[in-house]
């Protein structure tokens, strides 16, 4: 029942790379790729600083939630966001109806050159994630240590 | 949907109460937060009205450990019970991996139970989930009230399939941690079923 997405070292450093590469091109304070269920999956750029895992969980409930006025108005996908604050911008992209890619940035860039860079990204994205998925699919990527897990392994880690 | 990290290591699994308007599931949330520790969770995020009922989520990320060397970090969600709120609650259930029902123990919230029921039931079949196939517990909460009805009948109306099931008062953690711990535990035999 359960679908899993799995990511291997090979997908991630191709997902980095792209990462620093738009972080840099667009001058962005940070890049982030999380998955449309909330999880955060690389980053590029001031991270440290941000509560990663709650902007993840919120951008994904605010894609949720465009995505549900979407279909109320009967449009497949609103495919980009962007909210402009006083210092810092956030644009929002749905890259292959799986991942978001979210690009933050402040007066030393524009959302002209975010959109343009974002464009770019996107494509190789897209290429990333078809790989990702079909060897999510076949499990093709690495042995599983799922299935040598034991019913003691899921105790233990309930132990007070 | 688990992620699973092999790169650093984590598996991600996401946990949606569910439940009636006023059952208790943000409070389960609330004091599973107060009683972890701080480097075992993250920030829990209230989307809620200004008379604090959940708007759209609570959302709380909480680490419960390593298995085989694997960091597993379990996001809890909840939704908003309100039945008017029944399009959040749908894109909620997006990607679940395992379902607490959260019922309410007191007579008069019978029938919202059922209905509340009923509704987990089809916006999963919506999604293209099966309640009976996934990780699924459920938590009578309340149980300290007067008006609680006798666990038999509770079970009989709302636990059909007898699913573990728990006795809670969650202000006091009474059943709590018990029902997280049921469903992760679920999620985690799933995986390996699925590995």
């Amino acid at each position: 029942m359960i679908q899993q997405l799995v990511m291997y070292e090979e997908e991630l450093h191709r997902i980095n790379a792209i990462c620093e590469t738009l972080h840099r091109d667009s001058n962005a304070k940070a890049v982030l790729v999380i998955d449309k269920n909330g999880q955060a999956m690389a980053s590029a750029g001031d991270v440290q600083e941000l509560d990663v895992t709650s902007l993840s969980s919120l951008t994904a409930g605010n894609v949720a939630a465009t995505g549900g006025i979407a279909s109320l108005l009967a449009e497949k996908e609103f495919a980009g966001q962007f909210l402009e604050g006083e210092k810092i911008s956030y644009h929002v992209s749905i890259v292959g109806q799986r991942v978001i890619l979210v690009v933050l940035f402040d007066g030393r860039s524009s959302l002209g050159l975010v959109r343009l860079r974002v464009r770019k990204a996107t494509t190789e994205l897209v290429l990333v994630l078809e790989v990702m998925v079909k060897k999510s699919q076949s499990g093709s990527g690495q042995q599983s240590v799922f299935s040598e897990i034991t019913d003691d392994d899921i105790d233990n880690l309930f132990n007070d | 949907m688990s992620f699973i990290n092999y790169s650093s290591r984590e598996i991600n699994c996401k946990i949606v109460y569910y439940g009636p308007g006023l059952c208790g599931k943000t409070t389960n949330l609330q004091y599973i937060y107060n009683k972890t520790n701080p480097e075992a969770k993250g920030k829990m995020i209230s989307l809620a009205t200004e008379t604090e009922r959940t708007l759209f989520f609570d959302f709380l990320p909480l680490s419960l450990g390593e298995i085989r060397g694997f960091k597993t970090r379990f996001h809890l969600y909840t939704v908003p019970g309100q039945v008017f709120y029944d399009a959040s609650r749908k894109l909620i259930l997006k990607g679940v991996d395992g379902v607490v029902y959260v019922g309410d123990s007191q007579m008069e919230r019978m029938e919202a139970n059922i209905e509340s029921l009923d509704n987990l039931s089809s916006n999963l079949q919506e999604q293209g989930y099966d309640l009976a196939k996934l990780p699924y517990v459920v938590q009578y909460n309340k149980r300290d009230l007067p008006n609680a009805i006798p666990m038999a009948e509770l079970e009989e109306a709302l636990n059909p399939t007898k699913v573990p099931s728990f006795e809670a008062v969650a202000p006091k953690g009474i059943g709590v941690f018990d029902t997280l711990k049921a469903v992760a535990k679920l999620v985690l035999t799933e995986l390996r079923k699925g590995s």
